[in-house]
C-alpha cells in the first residue's frame, strides 16, 4: 500500500513551508538593501508561481493519473479568477471612477441599471470563496459527463476541450456578458476589508496560496494512493479493460475531472488578488496548453514535478521575457520538442533514474521485479 | 436724390416682371426652357431685396428663368456665399480670402478680382429660404443633361420629398431613360405620393411602385400605409398585401447572400481543413502546426509578390499563379522535415505529438514574427480577382470569394484524385488501413509517411495562397483557422475527405446564417457548443471510418 506522504512528498511539503515561511519572514524582517532581504514584487511573484502550481497540480491528477489530456484547463482557472474579480468588484463600493455604490465601474460605463441576477451574492465573501469552486465545478461536471458518457477520449476529448476554452473566450470578450468585456475585472481595492497593495495582504495571499498549494497536493495524493486512485489509474492504462471488469470508467474519470476543475478554480481565485487583474485572454486555448508543458517538464504522473515544473517553466518565463522577450518563444517551443522527445517522463522520473543508475554502480544489478505493463 | 427716384422705379419695373414671370410660371407648370436673359437679370436683382418674401420670389424666379447659371448661383446662396456690390446692385459670388473677397461672375464665369469687404453685401438667407433653394435646386437638376446629377436629385427628393416638385417629377420621371434614374424618382415619387395629404388613388399607385424596391425607406412608408394611421381601408390592405411581397422578397435576397456568404467562410475552412483532414485523418497525427504552415503560405504569396512589384510589376497579375506552386513546396518542404525529424519519433503517442508540434508552431510563429516584424503585411489583390458581380438585391459576390470557392474545390479534387488514382495514394490508403500488412507488403511506411504529411503540409500552404487574399497576413493567421479546422474535422469525420467537404460547408453556411440573428461572436459560440455537443452523439464525426484501423 502506498502512504500518503513518501519522501519525495515529505520533502515537497518542507520546501512549500520553507519558501512561504521564510520569504515573509525575510522580507518584514531582513533590512532594505541587505542581500537577504525579499523584495514586496518577490513575495507577489512568489504567490502567483504557487497558484501556477496549484493549476499544474490540477492537470496532473487528470492527466497524470486518468490519461485525460484537457486543452482547456485554463477555462476552470480563469473561470474561478473571475468569482473572485467579482466579489473583489464589489469590494471596490463606491471608490470606483464613477463612485456607484451598487454597480461596478464598467456597468455604470455600459449604462446598466442593476447588477445582473448572476452577480447576486457576489458582495459575500464567503459566497465567493464557494462559487469559484463550485462554478468551475459544474462546468467540468456538465462538460465531463457529455463527454465521457459518450466515450470521447483522447485527442478528440483535447480538441473540445480547447474549443470550450476557445468559446469561453469570445464570450467573455463581449461586453454584454457583463463581466467587464475585454478588459475584464480590474482595480481592485481591497480583500475582506484589507487593502490589496499592503505589504501583510500580499503576504497573507502567498501564505493562504501555499497552503492551498500543499491542501492540494495532500488531496490529489490521498484520491491516488487510494483505491479509487488505483482504479483510475487502470482506467487510464487499459479503459476498456477496467470497465470489462465492472467498473464505471466515466464514474471515475468525472469525479477526477471535477475536483480538478475546482482545484484549478481555488488557484484562480487566489491568483486574482495577486495579479490585479483577471481578464479574457486567460481563456486563451495558448494558456492552457502552456500549463500542460509545465507538468510535462516536470514529469505527468508524479504531482510533485507538476508543482516544480510550473515554478521552473514560469521563472524561465519571467526571467526571458524581461531579458530577451524574442527567445521566449523560441525557448518554449523548444521545451514542448525537448520534453517530448528526449524526456518523456519529466524532471522527476529523469532524476530518479539517474540515482538508480548510481546505486546500480554501487550494487551488483538485481532481477527487475515486477515489470506490470499490458502493451 | 434723382438717383433714388430711379431706384424707385427699377424696384416697381422689376416687381411687375416678377409679376408677369408668376403668370408664365403656372402656364409652363415647372419647365423652364423659355427664359430671356432679362428675366433672369430681373430674378437676380429680387435677390437683393431686403423682404426675405421678395428674396424668395427672385429664388422662384431664377429657377423658373431656366438659365444654366441659376443652379450653382443658388447653391451658392444657400452656402452664403452670394453677394451684391451696393454700387450697381450687381448680383456676385464671393469667396473669403486673407485680403478681401475673392468675387466671380456668376454668369460669366469671370473673375472680377479681389474686392475689400466694404463694397458688397451678403445676400442673406434663412432656413425657409434654404429649404426653399433645397427644393428648387431638386426640381432644377431633375431635367439636368447629366445623369448622376438627376440620381442625386431624386435621392434627395426622397429625403426630403416636396409635393410642390411633384409634377416637374412626374414629367422627369416619364421623360427618364436611365434605369437606375427612374428607379429613383419611382421611389421619390411614391414617398411624395404616399403622404397623408395625397389622394388616395395616388397612395395606391404609390404603393405600386414601392412594391418594386427594396430600399428600407420604402418598407417603412409602406408600414406606416399599413398601419391604423391610414384611414383608407383600400391602402391599408393593399400596403399590407406590398409589403408582404417585399419582405418575402427581401427574405429571399438575404438568404441568397448568407448562403454566398456561407460558402465563402465554407471554402476558406476547406482549404485549412483539407490538409489537416489528410494528416490527423491518415497519420492520426494532430498536427497543432498546421496554422503555421498556412501562414507561411500566405508569407511566400507576400514575397513573391514583393519579386513581382520589384521585377516586373506588369506580370503581377501572375503572381498568384506562381505563388500556389511555391507555397504547396515551402510548406509541403517544411512538413516533411518536421516528419522526419520531430514526428515520426512519436507515432502511436498522440498526445505527446499534440504537445510537440504545438511547440513547432510557437517556434515557426515566433521565426516569422523575428524575419518580418509582428505586422500585418500587404499582399495585394491581382486585378482579375477585385471587383464584384452584384445580383439583384444588392448581393454582392466578391471575385476574390468565388476563386477561392473554386480553389478550395479544386484543391479538394486534387487532393481526392491523387490518393484515389495514383500509386502514392494506394500506398497511403494502405498504410492506414493497416501499417503490418502494408509492411509487409513491401510498402515502406515511413516514406509514405513523410510524404502524406508533407502532401497536408503542402496543402495548408495552397490555403495560406488563398487566405491572403481575404484576411491580414500576421505571424497570427495560422492561429486564427487552427480551432475553426479541427472543428471542420472533428464534425465531418477523420479521415473522410467527403466528410471534411460537408464540415466545412455546412459549419461556413451555419455560422452565417447565425450572424445577422445572434451577432458574429454569439454565433460562433453557439457553433462551438454544437460541435462540443455533436461530438457526444456521434464521437467520430458525421462520417466516421469503418474499420479495424481507427478503433483505438
Amino acid at each position: 500500500m502506498l502512504s500518503l506522504i513518501d519522501g519525495k512528498g515529505r520533502i515537497f511539503l518542507a520546501i512549500v513551508a520553507i519558501v512561504a515561511i521564510g520569504a515573509v519572514a525575510l522580507n518584514a524582517w531582513a533590512p532594505v538593501g541587505s542581500p537577504f532581504h525579499v523584495p514586496n514584487y518577490m513575495v507577489s511573484l512568489i504567490g502567483k508561481y504557487l497558484c501556477y502550481a496549484l493549476l499544474a497540480l490540477s492537470v496532473d491528477l487528470i492527466w497524470g493519473f486518468a490519461g485525460i489530456l484537457s486543452l482547456g484547463h485554463g477555462a476552470f482557472f480563469a473561470l474561478g479568477g473571475y468569482v473572485m474579480g467579482m466579489h473583489l468588484m464589489r469590494e471596490i463600493g463606491d471608490r470606483g471612477v464613477y463612485g456607484n455604490p451598487d454597480l461596478p465601474d464598467f456597468m455604470v460605463f455600459l449604462d446598466w441599471k442593476e447588477l445582473p441576477w448572476y452577480w447576486a451574492g457576489s458582495d459575500s465573501p464567503l459566497f465567493a470563496i464557494i462559487i469559484c469552486m463550485a462554478a468551475p465545478g459544474a462546468l467540468a461536471f456538465l462538460f465531463g459527463w457529455l463527454a465521457f458518457r459518450s466515450r470521447v477520449t483522447g485527442v478528440y476529448f483535447s480538441i473540445i476541450s480547447q474549443a470550450m476554452t476557445f468559446a469561453l473566450m469570445l464570450a467573455f470578450f463581449r461586453n454584454d456578458m457583463g463581466f467587464g468585456g475585454n478588459n475584464g475585472l480590474t482595480d481592485f481595492k481591497e480583500f475582506l476589508g484589507l487593502d490589496l497593495q499592503a505589504d501583510a495582504t500580499r503576504a497573507g495571499l502567498m501564505l493562504a496560496s501555499a497552503v492551498a498549494l500543499a491542501g492540494g497536493y495532500l488531496l490529489c495524493r490521498w484520491m491516488t494512493t487510494s483505491k479509487y486512485g488505483r482504479v483510475l489509474t487502470a482506467v487510464r492504462d487499459a479503459e476498456s479493460r477496467a470497465r470489462f471488469i465492472g467498473f464505471r470508467a466515466e464514474h471515475y474519470k468525472l469525479f477526477a475531472f471535477v475536483v480538478s476543475a475546482m482545484m484549478a478554480g481555488v488557484a484562480g481565485a487566489l491568483y486574482t488578488p495577486q495579479v490585479g487583474i483577471i481578464n479574457p485572454s486567460e481563456f486563451q486555448p495558448a494558456n492552457s496548453i502552456e500549463i500542460i508543458v509545465w507538468v510535462a517538464v516536470g514529469g505527468r504522473g508524479t504531482l510533485v514535478g507538476a508543482a516544480l515544473g510550473a515554478v521552473l517553466v514560469n521563472y524561465a518565463k519571467t526571467y526571458l521575457t524581461g531579458a530577451m522577450p524574442e527567445f521566449w518563444l523560441f525557448a518554449l517551443g523548444g521545451l514542448f520538442v525537448a520534453v517530448t522527445l528526449f524526456f518523456p517522463k519529466g524532471i522527476v522520473a529523469e532524476m530518479a533514474r539517474l540515482r538508480e543508475v548510481i546505486v546500480r554502480k554501487q550494487k551488483p544489478p538485481k532481477m527487475a521485479s515486477a515489470e506490470a505493463g499490458d502493451d | 436724390m434723382c438717383q433714388h427716384h430711379a431706384y424707385r422705379l427699377s424696384r416697381l419695373f422689376t416687381i411687375i416682371s416678377l409679376i408677369i414671370f408668376l403668370a408664365a410660371l403656372s402656364v409652363i407648370n415647372g419647365s423652364y426652357a423659355l427664359a430671356t436673359p432679362a428675366e433672369r437679370d430681373a430674378a437676380l436683382q429680387l435677390l437683393t431685396e431686403k423682404s426675405s418674401k421678395k428674396r424668395g420670389a427672385g429664388i422662384d424666379a431664377l429657377a423658373a428663368s431656366g438659365d444654366p447659371a441659376a443652379a450653382p448661383i443658388l447653391a451658392a446662396m444657400a452656402s452664403g456665399e452670394l453677394y451684391f456690390q451696393k454700387t450697381d446692385k450687381r448680383v456676385v459670388i464671393a469667396k473669403k480670402q486673407k485680403d478681401g473677397y475673392a468675387v466671380v461672375d456668376p454668369i460669366s464665369n469671370e473673375a472680377l478680382g479681389v474686392l475689400p469687404s466694404k463694397g458688397l453685401r451678403k445676400i442673406r438667407v434663412n432656413n425657409r429660404l434654404r429649404r426653399q433653394i433645397r427644393g428648387v435646386l431638386g426640381g432644377l437638376n431633375l431635367s439636368h443633361p447629366d445623369a448622376e446629377k438627376r440620381l442625386a436629385a431624386a435621392s434627395g427628393l426622397q429625403k426630403s420629398p416636396d409635393p410642390a416638385l411633384r409634377p416637374a417629377l412626374k414629367k422627369a420621371f416619364a421623360a427618364e431613360a436611365d434605369k437606375d434614374v427612374k428607379a429613383a424618382m419611382a421611389m421619390a415619387l411614391a414617398v411624395i405620393d404616399s403622404k397623408p395629404e395625397a389622394a388616395a388613388e395616388d397612395r395606391l399607385a404609390a404603393i405600386e411602385l414601392l412594391t418594386d424596391s427594396d430600399a428600407t425607406e420604402a418598407r417603412i412608408i409602406l408600414t406606416q400605409l399599413a398601419s391604423d394611421t391610414e384611414k383608407d381601408a383600400n391602402v391599408r390592405a393593399a400596403a399590407t398585401v406590398a409589403l408582404d411581397t417585399v419582405e418575402d422578397r427581401l427574405f429571399y435576397y438575404q438568404t441568397l447572400g448568407s448562403i454566398f456568404q456561407g460558402l465563402s467562410l465554407g471554402s476558406v475552412l476547406l482549404l485549412a481543413a483539407i490538409g489537416l483532414a489528410i494528416t490527423f485523418g491518415v497519420m492520426g497525427v494532430i498536427n497543432m502546426a498546421h496554422g503555421e504552415m498556412v501562414m507561411i503560405g500566405a508569407y511566400v504569396t507576400f514575397m513573391i509578390q514583393e519579386v513581382f512589384r520589384s521585377v516586373a510589376p506588369e506580370y503581377f497579375g501572375l503572381s498568384l499563379a506562381l505563388a500556389v506552386p511555391a507555397a504547396f513546396l515551402a510548406s509541403g518542404g517544411l512538413g516533411v522535415l518536421m516528419e522526419r525529424s520531430v514526428i515520426r519519433w512519436l507515432y502511436g503517442r498522440p498526445l505527446e505529438t499534440l504537445l510537440a508540434t504545438w511547440g513547432i508552431s510557437l517556434i515557426l510563429q515566433q521565426a516569422v514574427r523575428t524575419i518580418f516584424g509582428p505586422t500585418n503585411r500587404e499582399v495585394g489583390n491581382p486585378e482579375w480577382m477585385s471587383g464584384a458581380v452584384e445580383l439583384t438585391g444588392g448581393v454582392l459576390l466578391t471575385y476574390n470569394r468565388i476563386w477561392i470557392i473554386v480553389f478550395a474545390l479544386a484543391v479538394l479534387a486534387g487532393v481526392w484524385a491523387l490518393i484515389r488514382f495514383t500509386s502514392m495514394g494506394l500506398e497511403m490508403r494502405a498504410v492506414t488501413q493497416n501499417r503490418r500488412m502494408a509492411n509487409s507488403m513491401g510498402i515502406r511506411s515511413g516514406r509514405v509517411d513523410a510524404l502524406t504529411f508533407g502532401l497536408g503540409s503542402g496543402v495548408a500552404g495552397m490555403a495560406g495562397v488563398a487566405l491572403s487574399q481575404v484576411d491580414n497576413v500576421s505571424p497570427n493567421l495560422g492561429q486564427a483557422y487552427i480551432i475553426d479546422s479541427f472543428m471542420v474535422v472533428v464534425f465531418g469525420g477523420v479521415g473522410n475527405l467527403w466528410g471534411t467537404l460537408v464540415g466545412a460547408f455546412s459549419l461556413g453556411i451555419v455560422n452565417k446564417f447565425l450572424e445577422p440573428v445572434s451577432g458574429a461572436v454569439l454565433g460562433k459560440i453557439i457553433v462551438l457548443v454544437a460541435i462540443i455537443l455533436f461530438i457526444q452523439k456521434r464521437p467520430r464525426g458525421l462520417f466516421a471510418l469503418k474499420g479495424r484501423a481507427v478503433e483505438n
